[in-house]
């Protein structure tokens, strides 16, 4: 699902400092926080909105459709599943470093409750012009200017670079869709990929892609049968195999998860692959 | 966290999968006692790869004289990088048969999967690959655990010359220790049938997720040291992920995704990076930290600044590099490009304490920062 302005939004952990700065900057972008979440300020006020207890109290008095996790890894599988449990439609979990039974847990809970989880370990969605949610500079115009081409990221950072290096071509952006840097994420490359392909506010796609995993080999299988160009940058050409490149998700094992096959496999599909992200918007008009 | 043979191994039988008598030594004279005690035995390198084998650490001893002198080769040997100082002495089993058990992550399906062949020993993998069947896969509900009906469910139709139950035992045992230190990877190859038909570990593999630390803090201490240098010691101690690279150009960027984007990018326009360093997520706030460690690089000849916050504020990167730099006066070159949360403030602040101006598109600073590396090599 694509993240739209009537998409109502709780926040768990608002309260806190990272919390505060970035709702606060989400509801200035327009983005419809309707609560947030603090167990140990339930019943009180913050930024304007009201703080319950879990999600399960906001969902009986203020009801949404999107949860947002600014949660401490230790605590994040009790928020998300509270979260699942209270009816979220999606839930989009920023933690980093949750342990990864913890990260099943989660899972097994969205699956038995029909909710999608964005992440972990995702910098969020935005929908230039729009609202967003997450930790992503919405609210620059030099890297946010609303448009029609889709970003795909396991990086913040990197999404960042490319949706800049777009504008910076002229173009614009129509959704970035951050999956996150986790070896075990809800919502994959290519279901984004999906999302995008069936958005008509977009034209074309950029996939920021890394090392590790098979992210990269799904989405292009999906893309073979799209008709809207698509593009991508793989980083981590230049990566040594068998290191964690920060990312839990961003490894190269035994041979697996590796630069030319996920190239290859993209390239075989149609899409066009920047050697580095300031050629993506060049590949986008060519093709 | 890896673990090692010896530290692997009482948790096995903590969790009541049986392994043999084995005692730690550290000198040739030790392994001798250890080889007394125990009577006929296996003299095993302790190192956390799966390469000790057929690299010559692992050797059978008839008696204490010969434990002795295998101690001795085998002490002091590297393997895959490893340095042997430490020796499992173990008694010997009487070995009918070799079988694989594993449980693991399954990234794909989100969920754990237990694996298990009947062929197990060296070259596993190459096994699976010629015979598919020969692994069988049994994949687990996170909340419903493996049941014993469902380990032989899985089992079914392998011959294990009637240690199937003792099978479906241990699979269901591993599958508790996997749950219970948070392992990303728990392994027993060789999985032995003995000739009077008991199943007994010859070998662990344990590999706990690093993300579990916190509340498995006690585990923690007995994982394997790291293959690491001094400077990525130091900052692994601060909270930071360095990893050393053989390049000029020192690289300073936020988060996993555009650090790998910067390296990539220095090598495209020619040059090599000199460093992995993220100061992205929680750890935007220690760019000071993170500078001073990757400036003791004697290789560094030019540093690349690249910055672009989302949660990382670019504001709060550039005051702590600004810092760093001022304190630290390198002799070196440095180039900055700046974008994303707090950017202008992070421009204008570069600007007026270091008096250089960021480039507006990452390929110029890194062309730049590239030909400054050449130019001071040359």
């Amino acid at each position: 699902m694509i993240l739209r302005k009537h998409h109502s939004i709780l926040v768990q952990g608002m309260t806190g400092k990272q919390g505060t700065f970035w709702t606060q900057a989400m509801i200035d972008y327009g983005a419809t926080v309707v609560a947030g979440v603090n167990p140990r300020k339930a019943g009180t006020e913050h930024l304007g909105r009201p703080i319950y207890a879990s999600a399960r109290d906001a969902a009986g008095e203020t009801p949404f459709d999107v949860a947002l996790m600014f949660v401490p890894p230790m605590g994040a599988r009790a928020a998300a599943i509270d979260a699942c449990e209270a009816g979220a439609k999606l839930v989009i979990c920023l933690t980093e470093h949750i342990p990864a039974h913890d990260v099943m847990e989660m899972h097994a809970a969205a699956k038995a409750s029909g909710t999608r989880i964005v992440g972990p370990n995702t910098a969020g969605l935005v929908t230039p012009g729009e609202t967003f949610a997450g930790i992503m500079p919405a609210f620059n115009d030099r890297v946010f200017k609303p448009g029609r081409v889709g970003v795909i990221s396991r990086s913040g950072s990197l999404g960042t670079l490319l949706c800049l290096n777009l504008v910076q071509a002229g173009m614009g952006i129509s959704v970035f869709y951050g999956v996150g840097g986790d070896p075990m994420i809800g919502t994959t490359t290519k279901d984004a990929l999906q999302f995008l392909d069936e958005d008509d506010r977009t034209d074309a796609v950029v996939i920021c892609g890394e090392i590790g995993g098979s992210a990269e080999e799904e989405a292009a299988e999906y893309a073979s049968g799209m008709n809207k160009p698509v593009a991508a940058f793989i980083a981590g050409r230049a990566s040594p195999p068998g290191k964690k490149m920060g990312h839990a998700g961003a490894i190269v094992s035994g041979g697996k998860g590796d630069y030319a096959s996920k190239r290859k496999a993209l390239e075989a599909a149609g899409v066009a692959v920047a050697d580095v992200p300031s050629q993506a918007p060049g590949l986008l008009k060519a093709a | 966290m890896n673990f090692e043979e010896h530290a692997a191994k009482p948790l096995l039988a903590g969790a009541g999968i049986p392994v043999p008598e084995g005692i730690l030594a550290a000198t040739p004279e030790e392994a001798a006692r250890a080889a007394e005690k125990i009577g006929p035995c296996v003299v095993k390198a302790q190192a956390p790869t799966g390469k000790r084998g057929k690299a010559g650490g692992i050797k059978l001893a008839a008696s204490p004289e010969e434990a002795r002198s295998h101690a001795g080769a085998i002490l002091g040997m590297s393997i895959d990088g490893w340095k042997i100082d430490r020796l499992l002495v173990e008694a010997q089993v009487p070995i009918a048969r070799e079988f694989y058990a594993a449980v693991l992550d399954d990234n794909a399906a989100r969920s754990p999967v237990v694996l298990f062949s009947t062929m197990g020993g060296m070259d596993v993998e190459e096994a699976a690959e010629r015979d598919p069947n020969a692994m069988r896969r049994i994949p687990v509900g996170i909340n419903e655990g493996l049941s014993p009906e469902a380990a032989r469910k899985g089992i079914a139709g392998l011959d294990l010359g009637g240690a199937e139950e003792a099978v479906v035992d241990t699979l269901v045992r591993l599958y508790g220790l996997y749950r219970e230190v948070d392992a990303e990877l728990v392994e027993i190859n060789p999985l032995c049938l003995t000739e009077d038909g008991r199943i007994v570990a010859l070998d662990c593999k344990l590999t706990i997720d690093d993300s579990a630390g916190p509340r498995q803090e006690e585990l923690s201490e007995k994982a394997a040291p790291q293959k690491m240098t001094d400077l990525e010691a130091e900052a692994a101690a601060a909270g930071l992920k360095y990893i050393e690279l053989s390049g000029s150009v020192g690289v300073l960027a936020n988060g996993a995704g555009l650090t790998m984007t910067t390296m990539d990018a220095i090598t495209h326009y020619g040059g090599e990076p000199a460093n992995f360093l993220e100061i992205g997520g929680e750890a935007y706030t220690k760019a000071e930290t993170a500078l001073s460690i990757l400036l003791k690089n004697p290789n560094i000849r030019s540093l690349l600044v690249n910055f672009c916050g989302a949660f990382a504020r670019t504001d709060v990167m550039a005051d702590g590099v600004v810092k760093a730099w001022k304190a630290l006066d390198p002799d070196i070159p440095v180039f900055f490009t700046i974008h994303g949360t707090g950017e202008d403030e992070a421009v204008a602040l570069v600007e007026r304490e270091l008096g250089i101006k960021p480039a507006d598109l990452m390929d110029d600073a890194v062309r730049k920062a590239v030909d400054a590396a050449r130019e001071a090599a040359a």
